[in-house]
């Protein structure tokens, strides 16, 4: 182990400038403030997590079973709420503060928010899946009330009357029956500590004794502030993790092998030694980076480092060509299903027609907007990571494993960045620097090439799905059989010591790699016959690969609906029937709903999308136009956990070149209590869009090596002028159904991405009679379909 | 090594560095600038957008001595404190989501703007084409830009518009 340099706490004093996070720390550990006792609800437990770790390490864990790790009430009557998230973007810092607000009976604009930093929030693990809302908001609303009623009982003790006989409004509480009696929450605590043990065996399950207000007492929630976090982003005053700097701080770059499996067989330094600011190369394994005093030094010296490799003795994986047929012929690592209804086999024989089709999606990139990077800091025998990690907890506990640290040494501290989307929860960045920091004993700081974040960040697996339906001499739907495969083998986790890049790269091997998954598709369809299978298949390399699969924003999601929704398409025009009544007459054929009405939701979300887009009911394909301009119109629906979409487009296609243009988006979405609307509209905007990047450019090309996309011209992304001229979002929620008047908050974001490659390949196929099968749509695709069927 | 003279938002520095060094690091860097930023290293993104001579400039392929001007970045658009027009609509249509690239959008915006203040739609996406953005905000910037250029005609809005 390389010892650590002494460098003075700068790193400190740092962070202080920038979050309070030094007094923050000092508040957890109760040092020099004084305790206030609350009475008998108040029950003072040790504070940090494990209390062995605390005496260890300068991180411990920030206990969620004490109020005092979520809410802080500062003399002036300002309240700060630490929480255990991440927001990428989505406004989800906003939400959090109009419902913690509520809860506690605060103004909104006397409140702020800390997330993500992991000595001084608890672990809510950080975001992803769409959770942030529908699960986390719980506890956050638990404690906020919980502090309320702390806070009411402080004030019922002063003024000596019963609870019942206060009000509070605003931060300040009065007496009912005298309103000149009155005493902020700043005066009752500001400052000092509530030192009040909360129940709950999970930090999602945290709560205390008081209940959470029911929605119709709510104020915030509902309301549309604007986020507080976009003024810093719009001024250039925001600091991101790539802005972090430190004092001795050097700066290092990765050189990857140029094929897929290569091995490290020698280093050429002399070939860079010389440059200015050189300091050193590092490596380990196959892993290399070069570190430098300056920046560019290190661009630079990355790109001439002369390097050794030895190719791999058999390919790596097919041509991106090559790859469906390759899945399709592979023998499955893991089988799920087959689950059965009713006797699919004997209903597709006995139907009146039958329909098969197979449906391929590639291997799709996160490509963030801004490559991998993170700061790491050695000083003092502690590690401190400035990252944009999306799961910062599983970073921390991940690089603490990696680098054979106690965790309680190590922290993460959150920054904001570039577009996490799932990219982040397998931050490779963030490891390297804190590796290279200890060997360095520097700090350092990573920041990976576009080439090498194009070429190298993880995957979407591909999908090749095959669907036969039959329908009966009516034209219902009466048989469908589902099959899916999916290129997901060594499906990487969050953060993991042993399967982020840097550690596959050292030849860190698990024994058994991540099985994987396919799935199936998720609809409230009414399908009397029916089977679902899915099989998961491996690439000959599975470790040390490009074509790493990881979550991408909400994973196998568009993939999956990409083929079922086209399918259901495809059965509703051999049925000469409108694509949306085919669709409502397979939701109503059942009559049982789920607790959360997912069935009716569906029924009133398509309903939604169709009176919005002002759909006439008519079978597709349209009758073919004459100009060189063909349009048309095609709907999808899915829904993720409990929050129900239907997306319905509007193309142009352009007959002579092949080239799409969605000109316009309508979605009904519906996902129960919705907190912050515009928030929400802007959400559902970008969610869209990034799905119709996906359905119109974005694959991930590879000849038999390595891969060829490296940049945004070899693996394009949507752009301005693909933008649709007009999208209408309908929020369905507020459901007057006496039924169901109070539905939670669900999850918003990650559903919107899953029918919009199906909506897309619906509305051509309605433009041009022509069914497209394969992602990305891209100009000769869509123009060789085209010209195949003489369109 | 050379002596390398920049001025950047009104204030002139003389840097000692290896003349091809892209201006982007020493924004960053060396003057701790937290507007630019790196995206692709390639000229394809926008993120390292800073205005020159009226033009929006790639700070990441442009080498510090080929610098003929004065530099604006982000930080350099307000005027004493009032933040431009166009910066001003980005807040009120609420564009960013992550917002990493909105250096870019907004740098390349207020160029448009400059150029043409009263643009069409066409006009307005073919204008920011080469600006990318993987959150997909084009269609609350497109709204941006209509509410700045309206802003701006209208005189509603303080603000110099920075160096243009």
């Amino acid at each position: 182990m390389t010892t650590f340099t002494k460098i003075p706490r700068q790193v400190e004093e740092l962070l202080e400038q920038w979050n309070g996070t030094h007094s923050r720390r000092t508040f957890l550990k109760g040092s020099g403030l004084l305790v206030v006792s609350v009475g008998a609800a108040a029950v003072v437990g040790p504070f940090a997590a494990d209390a062995s770790a605390q005496a260890a390490g300068p991180y411990p864990d920030p206990d969620f079973r004490q109020l005092d790790s979520w809410i802080v009430i500062q003399e002036n009557n300002t309240a700060t709420f630490y929480v255990g998230k991440t927001d990428c973007g989505q406004g989800t810092g906003t939400a959090f503060r109009q419902m913690m607000s509520d809860e506690l009976d605060i103004a909104y604009d006397k409140t702020s928010c800390i997330m993500g930093s992991t000595d001084i929030t608890v672990d809510q693990g950080g975001s992803g899946g769409s959770d942030a809302i529908q699960t986390d908001g719980w506890p956050m609303r638990r404690v906020a009330a919980e502090a309320r009623r702390v806070l009411l009982e402080m004030a019922s003790a002063r003024f000596a009357v019963p609870v019942d006989q206060l009000a509070v409004r605003e931060g300040v509480i009065t007496v009912k029956t005298d309103p000149s009696r009155k005493v902020t929450y700043g005066e009752l605590i500001g400052g000092k500590r509530f030192n009040v043990t909360l129940t709950g065996n999970n930090v999602d399950a945290t709560t205390g004794v008081a209940k959470v207000k029911p929605v119709q007492e709510l104020k915030m929630v509902g309301q549309s502030p604007q986020r507080y976090d976009i003024p810093a982003k719009v001024d250039g005053s925001l600091k991101w993790a790539v802005d972090v700097k430190a004092p001795g701080m050097v700066h290092a770059r990765n050189v990857k092998p140029p094929v897929a499996g290569a091995r490290l067989i020698a280093i050429d330094e002399s070939s860079v030694r010389n440059l200015p600011g050189f300091i050193k190369v590092v490596s380990k394994g196959n892993y290399v980076a070069v570190v430098c005093e300056r920046e560019e030094q290190a661009v630079k010296a990355a790109r001439q480092l002369k390097v050794n490799w030895q190719k791999p003795a058999t390919s790596p994986f097919p041509t991106s060509d090559d790859l469906f047929t390759y899945m399709r012929s592979a023998t499955p690592m893991s089988n799920q299903g087959p689950a059965v209804k009713g006797n699919p086999d004997a209903a597709l024989t006995g139907a009146a027609k039958v329909v098969e089709a197979e449906y391929d999606v590639p291997f799709q990139g996160h490509t963030a907007f801004a490559p991998a990077h993170a700061m790491a800091d050695p000083s003092n025998g502690q590690m401190t990571i400035y990252s944009n990690d999306m799961k910062s907890y599983g970073m921390r506990a991940g690089i603490a494993q990696f680098l054979g640290m106690p965790r309680d040494q190590v922290r993460v501290v959150w920054m904001e960045g570039p577009q996490g989307y799932g990219r982040t929860a397998a931050d490779d960045a963030g490891f390297e620097a804190a590796f290279l920091a200890k060997e360095i004993g520097r700090p350092v700081r990573v920041q990976w090439m576009r080439h090498e974040e194009t070429g190298w960040d993880t995957k979407g697996p591909a999908f090749t799905v095959k669907i036969r339906g039959g329908l009966d001499a009516q034209g219902k739907l009466v048989a469908l059989d589902y099959n899916a495969r999916a290129a997901d083998y060594c499906h990487v986790g969050y953060n993991e010591a042993d399967t982020v890049l840097i550690a596959q790269l050292m030849g860190k091997r698990r024994a058994t790699p991540a099985a994987g998954s396919a799935g199936t598709p998720s609809d409230m369809y009414e399908i009397p016959n029916k089977r679902t299978a899915s099989q998961v298949v491996s690439l000959p390399l599975v470790w040390e690969t490009p074509l790493r699969t990881g979550n991408l924003r909400d994973p196998n999601g568009p993939q999956i609906t990409f083929a079922a929704e086209s399918f259901v398409d495809e059965m509703a025009a051999a049925a000469n029937a409108d694509p949306i009544e085919f669709r409502m007459g397979l939701l109503t054929a059942g009559t049982t709903d789920d607790s959360g009405f997912k069935r009716a939701r569906s029924i009133a979300v398509v309903k939604a999308a169709a009176e919005a887009f002002g759909w006439d009911p008519r079978p597709s394909p349209k009758p073919l136009d004459n100009g060189t301009i063909l349009t048309g119109r095609g709907i999808a629906y899915s829904f993720r956990n409990q929050t129900v979409v239907a997306e319905i487009v509007e193309v142009e296609v352009n007959r002579r070149t092949g080239h799409v243009w969605v000109k316009r988006l309508v979605c009904a979405h519906d996902c129960g209590l919705v907190i912050n609307p515009e928030a929400l509209r802007r959400t559902i905007e970008g969610g869209m869009l990034h799905s119709l990047s996906r359905a119109l450019h974005e694959e991930v090309q590879f000849d038999a090596e390595k891969t060829t996309g490296v940049d945004w011209i070899s693996h394009p992304s949507l752009r301005h002028a693909d933008t649709p001229a007009r999208i209408d979002v309908v929020l369905v929620n507020g459901d007057p159904n006496p039924k169901r008047p109070d539905l939670p908050h669900y999850g918003a974001g990650e559903t919107v991405c899953k029918p919009m490659i199906a909506a897309v390949a619906n509305a051509i196929y309605d433009a041009t009679g022509v069914r497209l099968r394969r992602v990305p749509f891209r100009d000769a695709r869509v123009l060789a379909a085209l010209k195949a069927a003489r369109v | 090594m050379r002596n390398i003279t920049l001025k950047v938002n009104g204030r002139a520095q003389t840097f000692d560095i290896d003349p091809s060094t892209p201006l982007l690091y020493i924004l960053r860097n060396d003057l701790g600038l937290q507007g630019p930023r790196f995206g692709c290293g390639l000229g394809q993104c926008g993120a390292c957008a800073v205005i020159i001579n009226g033009a929006a400039v790639r700070s990441c392929i442009t080498p510090c001595s080929a610098v003929k001007g004065e530099i604006t970045t982000l930080e350099g658009l307000a005027n004493e404190g009032t933040l431009h027009p166009v910066q001003r609509a980005w807040i009120d249509e609420q564009v960013p989501q992550c917002g990493f690239c909105q250096n870019g959008q907004i740098i390349t915006a207020k160029v448009l703007l400059d150029k043409n203040p009263n643009p069409t739609d066409a006009q307005i996406r073919e204008g920011m084409n080469g600006t990318l953005c993987r959150c997909m905000t084009y269609y609350r910037i497109h709204a941006a830009i209509k509410r700045a250029a309206a802003a701006i005609a209208a005189g509603t809005a303080s603000g110099r518009g920075g160096v243009s």
